[in-house]
């Protein structure tokens, strides 16, 4: 079953010939060539996949595509470039919170998600939003110590 | 020094954190083939009967695999030197299947969904063996796992097969029963611990291809792509010269990826039908098709005489490698070689132990290596030991542990497979990382216990640990230097980076030699065609070894530059000095810049092309070494245990990259943690793993991991690159025996099998009421 979805994604309008059960993640992967959501898991217990659903935070595995239609998308890449993503990706850079980088794109996508509700957010806080989000490398120490940083230079931002 | 010692950028960080494409699924051509698994059902049977015809009619289905349509040679998928000290006992796919989810077959198909669909008509037929569950009835059992007769031993490693023992080893001097009789204090314990899961958070994954040349081309999340192409040559019958293996950036390893895990088979599809192929392992293959830690049970006696001196030591291990034997022998010894040294006064000593099959999923390489394990049962004993002498712990280690300008007769006897080599510890600082540790923790106002609340009682514990730098005398690695016109360098390394950072530091290393910034050292790492030979990621073997190679290339290459450019400025070779980018003549005011010096080379005046290449195998192995300290805090109601603090004082030589360094250790110790008290491995009566997912096997995620505080002695060892040890996997190993040790002094209950769970604690805490 190929059905028409139109959705937007990272700002622009993009009509895609879709089975609408797929999965978001393939949809964005193999059907939209974006590489910065990765598969950890396929059960939403990792928060690689992780995407910004109408301004949701979502797990891209368990999201078919077809429930995005008319819905705005936006990953990793549709934040490159933005005066947010230069604050976190230096934030994270220089509190060393990429190791393998696997978890990374999902990990800067939580951190976006948390200060868009949360602009000052304690370190409990933090916690508590990005324990979705799973990193094998890191002792996490540095990953909250990034959203801190974020949270601090980007003053006004969120 | 002023490229090393510095928490220089990771240099593909910022790529990464953006999602440019990366990873090996990144990097799959559009029109790959889609393989698929069918694993078995059973945990060991034999396949009677296997029609792949419906499969094969289906229209988008290229090629099935089965036993009977691949090469049959016999091998190890452990990522290792060569000759291997891992039995050889697996096929590409196998007439009989060993565990739940080994190989039966394979499908590659254009598409993902008509390969699921093709695995649902392949019809088996099997003839249900009975299979070995329990690790401690393995031995003579009258089901045996490995009956093939190709099945070897590449050199003797105590392989004994029809009684399903992948490997054996024992090793003593002194005289074990007489100096136990004469000590004082005697304490004897017996530890398990469980089948740990990597979980990378990349899955297993690699994709083939034929290139313009007719030659294979594998990208693989591998940690030693070396050993991946020497062993595909063997399993598949080919000539190695046809093959090619690639490594891109890989989401995390942690000796999970020192192994083959789809290559074979992707390979094979690629080369029946010529086209690329890819096959990437869901979490789910991960958890019960790959690899996971040797689960062990470890029994230590150890003795100490009046004044506290340990006298005795008696280490026995049962391993268990599951259903194929790869680093079983290896982590088995590493469980006495990395932990017997730290106390090395004792006058008798003896390892041994027996590395069982069984029909579990295999074991394999896992940070640590065995010295987590070992580590475990050693240091609760030591605190058992401490109790009964009436000493405190810290200070009962600190009276017997090495020293710098000691050694231990273990170093020599204990390999790994083979003899070791003789050591003396130039840098051993782990004096100082105990009393900073003790300091930091504030072990005299929190020892043993606290109560905090009327439920709530808090506990200290410690324990110390050592690991290696790279396998002396066997592991080898090299690195090219390429001078480039502007004065910039190439650094080819075999070495593999899998997410440490290992690329940033090597540039560092070369940076500091050749007095540049790092930034015009451009890395490029592990591709068998294109880079020098290097035997991978593992053993904490990068910074020492590779970077030992690295720092020798560069020393040459600096003194041809040198040569060249006195030459030019007609002065001697040694009285010219490269610094910042510039050759200065030192007796008179002379100089060339190393971007004009590198540009006239290639373009105008004497053309060559500077290349340096040099390789290194240690001949030591100087092990880092730590302290590492647990506070945790118990509800006695509930049992749930908190891990408060947890304090790791590392002693890794000089830190390239403090910042590096420092993820290493606290990512290790996070795994250690988690190996402690959540990762708990369950199995269903059948032998089915059942915590095979995110949700039923539990990481540690940002709400368990509180503090963690992590310095680093200052310590210099004179054979490293730089002054540095390696720093990969020291981070993991005292977590259990500390944190166990710390719920003894909180509760008073000795837990000797991890993980120990809140409901553990519990139900413990219950039964010491009653
Ligand atoms: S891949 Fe979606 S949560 Fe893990
Ligand atoms: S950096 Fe490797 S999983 Fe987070």
């Amino acid at each position: 079953m190929i059905n028409e979805i139109t959705l937007r994604l990272n700002g622009e309008t993009r009509t895609l010939d879709v089975n609408p059960l797929k999965r978001l993640l393939d949809v964005l992967r193999e059907d939209c060539g974006l590489s910065g959501i990765k598969e950890g898991c396929g059960e939403g217990e990792c928060g690689a996949c992780s995407v910004l659903i109408d301004g949701v935070f979502m797990n891209a595995c368990l999201y078919p595509v077809g429930k995005a239609e008319g819905k705005e998308v936006i990953t990793i890449e549709g934040l490159v470039g933005t005066e947010n993503y230069e604050v976190l990706k230096e934030s994270f850079e220089q509190a060393g919170a990429v190791q393998c980088g696997f978890c990374s794109p999902g990990m800067i996508m939580a951190a976006e998600s948390l200060l868009r509700k949360n602009p000052h957010p304690t370190e409990h806080q933090i916690r508590e939003a990005i324990s979705g989000n799973l990193c094998r490398c890191t002792g996490y120490n540095m990953i909250v110590e990034a959203v801190q940083l974020a949270s601090k230079r980007g003053e006004g931002l969120w | 020094m002023k490229e090393v010692n510095r928490s220089i950028h990771k240099k593909e960080g910022m790529g990464l954190s953006m999602g440019k494409p990366a990873y090996t699924d990144d990097l799959v051509p559009q029109n790959a083939l889609i393989i698929k698994v069918l694993r078995s059902p059973h945990p060991y049977a034999r396949i009677l009967n296997i029609n792949t015809e419906k499969a094969e009619g289906l229209d988008k289905v290229k090629c099935v695999l089965t036993y009977k349509n691949v090469p049959r040679n016999i091998v190890t998928r452990a990522g290792q030197g060569y000759p291997e000290p891992s039995p050889h006992d697996k096929f590409v796919l196998d007439e009989y299947v060993r565990y739940i989810g080994d190989e039966v077959a394979a499908v590659a198909a254009e598409d993902e969904e008509t390969a699921m669909l093709a695995l649902k008509l392949i019809e088996v037929e099997y003839e249900i063996l009975e299979p070995v569950l329990d690790f401690e009835k393995a031995v003579d059992n009258p089901s045996i796992i490995h009956t093939e007769e190709e099945a070897h031993e590449m050199f003797p490693i105590g392989f004994q097969p029809k009684r399903n023992i992948a490997a054996e080893y024992h090793m003593s001097f002194g005289d074990m029963e007489d100096t136990l009789e004469n000590c004082e204090y005697v304490v004897t314990e017996t530890y398990y611990t469980q089948a740990q899961n990597h979980t990378a958070m990349e899955t297993h994954s690699c994709f083939s291809y034929i290139d313009i040349q007719g030659r294979l081309s594998i990208v693989s999340s591998t940690q030693t792509p070396f050993h991946v192409r020497r062993i595909v040559a063997e399993a598949l019958g080919m000539p190695i010269n046809n093959i090619r293996v690639i490594k891109p950036r890989i989401g995390g390893g942690y000796g999970g990826k020192q192994a083959l895990h789809g290559e074979l088979l992707s390979s094979l599809v690629t080369i029946r039908t010529g086209k690329p192929a890819k096959l990437i392992y869901s979490r789910e293959d991960v958890f019960e098709a790959s690899y996971s830690r040797h689960p062990m049970r470890v029994v230590v006696t150890i003795g100490a005489d009046r004044e506290a001196n340990i006298k005795a030591i008696d280490m026995n291990i049962l391993s268990n490698t599951g259903a194929y034997g790869e680093h079983a022998l290896t982590v088995f010894m590493v469980a006495g070689s990395k932990t017997l040294p730290l106390y090395n006064k004792a006058d008798a000593v003896h390892f041994g132990g027996t590395v069982v099959y069984t029909n579990h999923t295999p074991a394999g390489a896992f940070r640590g290596y065995g010295a987590i394990q070992g580590n475990f049962a050693l240091e609760s004993t030591i605190d058992i030991l401490a109790g009964n002498i009436g000493i405190d712990p810290m200070e009962f280690r600190a009276k017997n542990m090495i020293k710098e300008g000691e050694g231990s007769p273990i170093f020599k006897i204990m390999g790994e497979g083979t003899e070791g080599v003789d050591m003396v510890m130039e840098s051993c600082k782990l004096d100082f990382c105990m009393k900073r540790g003790l300091e930091l923790c504030g072990w005299k106002q929190k020892f043993p216990r606290k109560q905090v609340a009327a439920n709530k009682v808090r506990g200290i514990g410690g324990a110390i640990a050592m690991q290696g730098s790279g396998i002396p005398a066997i592991d080898m690695a090299a690195a090219t230097i390429k001078l480039n016109d502007g004065g910039f360098f190439n650094l080819m390394v075999g070495a593999t980076d899998i997410g440490t950072g290992s690329d940033t530091i090597l540039a560092q290393i070369a940076a500091e030699v050749l007095d540049v910034s790092t930034d015009k050292i451009i890395v490029y790492s592990s591709d068998t065609d294109l880079t020098p030979f290097d035997c991978g990621a593992y053993a904490s073997s990068t910074t020492y070894v590779s970077g030992n190679a690295v720092k020798n290339a560069a020393i040459k290459m600096k003194a041809q530059i040198e040569e060249i450019a006195a030459e030019k400025l007609g002065v001697r070779a040694e009285d010219v000095e490269m610094i910042d980018g510039v050759i200065k003549a030192k007796s008179r005011d002379a100089s060339i810049t190393l971007s004009d010096l590198s540009t006239q080379l290639y373009y105008s005046h004497k053309q060559k092309q500077l290349m340096t290449c040099e390789s290194f195998s240690g001949e030591v192995s100087p092990p880092p070494f730590m302290a590492g300290f647990a506070e945790i805090e118990i509800d006695t109601e509930t049992g749930k245990v908190d891990l408060v603090d947890y304090t790791a004082i590392v002693d890794c030589g000089i830190t390239i990259n403090p910042n590096l360094a420092l993820i290493q250790v606290e990512g290790g110790l996070v795994q250690g943690i988690g190996m402690t008290l959540y990762e708990e491995v369950k199995y269903a009566e059948s032998g089915k793993l059942l915590s095979n997912n995110f949700m039923k096997y539990n990481l540690p995620t940002r709400n368990e991991i509180r503090k963690l505080t992590v310095e680093f002695a200052k310590s210099y060892e004179p054979t490293g690159p730089h002054g540095a040890k390696s720093v990969g996997e020291i981070g993991i190993d005292t977590p259990p025996a500390a944190i166990a040790n710390a719920i003894y002094n909180a509760i008073g209950v000795r837990f000797t099998k991890l993980p120990i769970t809140s409901e553990d604690i519990l139900l413990a805490l219950r039964k010491k009421r009653s």
